[in-house]
């Protein structure tokens, strides 16, 4: 365990603009990071760097610029494939983020791999982007969609998931750590059971990627999906990773561009991967942002993240749990910096919109997540979702904030 | 009261406070006061979709007047509801067809009561407008 002096903590907190913004005249209490987290200014003048002095198109001109943004763009790849341990930068495709890299797979690879009579399982904990794609898949190939039950205190089943995995089993799609519960997934000791019935699994890793490290290769993953934008870079960026094997007997999910080989009439040939998964002119620019994220989270480093993170976790838990009324959902032992709780008496509405106008930013609602909602039997909750920037006086505003609702709703 | 006089009241209450917080105490106490739907009309097809919390409104046509009922499990969200019932209930349809809704934004909710809010507004006021010119067809017809 380090050490880390409140200096560290604000100087930290001065790499973010937008933290030093007030919400009503108060100052922002951020603590939405699972839906976005805010961006340092390394990731905004990467973006603005971009188009300001290195703009032009990629992977198609002779002339220096191209080649350049080219280069800079190819870097990034291999900086992903390096950061999620990938076995190579041709295993990383640019997509708009996890969503559209899950939709890619489960069209993609269902196409080749999905017929009839035959099973793909997702779980009852997943954001719907990992749900309904697969749903969709099912659909169109008259397969059926199996589902991984959750325990009360948030994790997943895996004596039901072991009985669910069977010869007609095509693939097993889960997240890597919940969105709506924080509860981190024994990811590799799920891949090691799919993969002793050899199914492949697919890794939402949507929340993974910006509380710990990944590797995929010892996970041994077949797919893990991420976007940029919940793990400090842009928006409208993100990747997947997929196992050779795996990319290089899947369809192309959307055609023209860069991913073409040749082009008649009469037959068009595909490029290689990752291009055959990348049609049209690619996000750039965002991929600059992401590229100066990682190297940001680089130089934070695990350790730091790691050590703020848990702390903000337990001081948050047993802060919140010394009010009368609080309820947490999702108690597992392993768990992310997210909360989500109710406040007994109290629409979950109506203690967001009373905390927002103090300038405390949490989540309320079903957090994309309904099937789980009703798995709990409740529709909604709070969720506070903390980052390494967030402190334990903000964390002691949101219970004061809490108390003030109490008092006005009593 | 007409329409126009209920809002211009309306405005003027909010007005007599100066801080954000008894405005929410004011409008958490309306919500209390709100005309409650009989439970039996508590339907899916009088849900109002597009807010976080479940919000019902329903409306009766007598001699030519609606009235209107809600009900919200969000405190805030019935509030909302109470004043937008204040505003358009016992009113003919050609009345509430013809009425102004830029009154929320006067009584100092404004950033609270935005189309963007999940809060059902948007969806409550299109409601009430729907059903009056639903009536004002078949009145129209008959
Ligand atoms: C677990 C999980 N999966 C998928 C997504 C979708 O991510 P995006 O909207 O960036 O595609 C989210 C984002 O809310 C998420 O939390």
């Amino acid at each position: 365990m380090i050490e880390i002096s409140e200096i560290k903590i604000q100087s930290v907190r001065d790499d973010f603009p937008i933290l030093s913004r007030t919400i009503y005249g108060k100052p922002l209490v951020y603590f939405d990071n699972a839906a976005t987290t805010q961006k340092p200014n390394a990731v905004i003048d990467a973006i603005s760097n971009y188009y300001r002095n290195d703009n032009a198109n990629v992977h198609r001109g002779v002339h220096y610029l191209s080649q350049y943004a080219t280069g800079a763009f190819e870097e990034v790849r291999k900086r992903i494939a390096d950061f999620i341990h990938a076995g190579t930068p041709n295993e990383i495709i640019f997509t708009r983020g996890a969503t559209e890299a899950i939709n890619l797979v489960a069209w993609s690879y269902c196409e080749t791999f999905l017929h009839a009579g035959d099973e793909i399982i997702v779980s009852a904990l997943d954001h719907h982007s990992n749900i309904v794609p697969w749903q969709a898949a099912c659909e169109r190939k008259g397969a059926q969609l199996k589902v991984i039950p959750v325990t009360p205190e948030g994790e997943l089943d895996l004596e039901v998931l072991n009985s669910l995995l069977n010869s007609r089993t095509k693939m097993l799609a889960i997240s890597h750590i919940s969105n709506t519960l924080g509860t981190i997934n024994p990811v590799a000791d799920i891949v090691a059971m799919a993969h002793a019935k050899g199914v492949p699994v697919f890794i939402d890793g949507a929340q993974g990627l910006s509380h710990g490290p990944v590797n995929v290769q010892e996970t041994d993953c077949d797919f893990y999906a991420f976007s940029a934008h919940k793990m400090y870079g842009p928006m409208g960026i993100g990747g997947l990773y997929g196992k050779t094997v795996w990319l290089e007997k899947m369809q192309p999910y959307q055609l023209g561009g860069e991913m073409i080989d040749k082009v008649t009439f009469a037959k068009t040939t595909f490029n290689e991967i990752p291009y055959k998964f990348e049609a049209g002119t690619p996000n750039v620019a965002d991929v600059m942002g992401f590229g100066a994220a990682i190297s940001y989270l680089e130089t934070i480093g695990w350790d730091f993240i790691i050590t703020r993170e848990n702390d903000l976790l337990q001081y948050a838990t047993a802060r919140l749990s010394e009010i009368e009324g609080i309820k947490i959902i999702g108690t597992s032992p392993q768990k992310a910096a997210i909360i989500s709780f109710l406040i007994e008496g109290i629409h979950f509405f109506d203690a967001g919109t009373i905390l927002d106008h103090m300038g405390i930013a949490v989540r309320t609602g079903n957090h994309c997540t309904q099937p789980l909602m009703e798995v709990l039997g409740i529709s909604g909750t709070l969720r506070a979702s903390m980052a390494f920037y967030n402190t334990r006086q903000e964390i002691d505003k949101l219970v004061d904030g809490i108390h003030r609702v109490k008092t006005l709703f009593a | 009261m007409t329409i126009n006089e209920t809002v211009d009241q309306i405005i003027k209450e909010f007005n007599l406070f100066d801080d954000w917080m008894d405005k929410y105490n004011y409008l958490i106490e309306m919500g209390r006061s709100v005309p409650l739907i009989d439970e039996t009309q508590k339907t899916d097809s009088n849900l109002i979709v597009g807010c976080q919390s479940r919000v019902w409104l329903s409306s009766e046509y007598k001699d030519g007047i609606i009235y209107f009922t809600a009900d919200s499990d969000a405190v805030i969200t019935k509030g909302i509801a109470y004043l937008l019932i204040r505003v358009f209930s016992g009113h003919t349809p050609t009345e509430i067809v013809g009425a102004e809704t830029t009154f929320l934004d006067m009584i100092g909710l404004k950033e609270h009561l935005s189309p963007t809010r999940s809060n059902g507004l948007l969806s409550m006021v299109k409601q009430i407008k729907l059903y009056a010119l639903a009536y004002q067809v078949k009145e129209k017809n008959s």
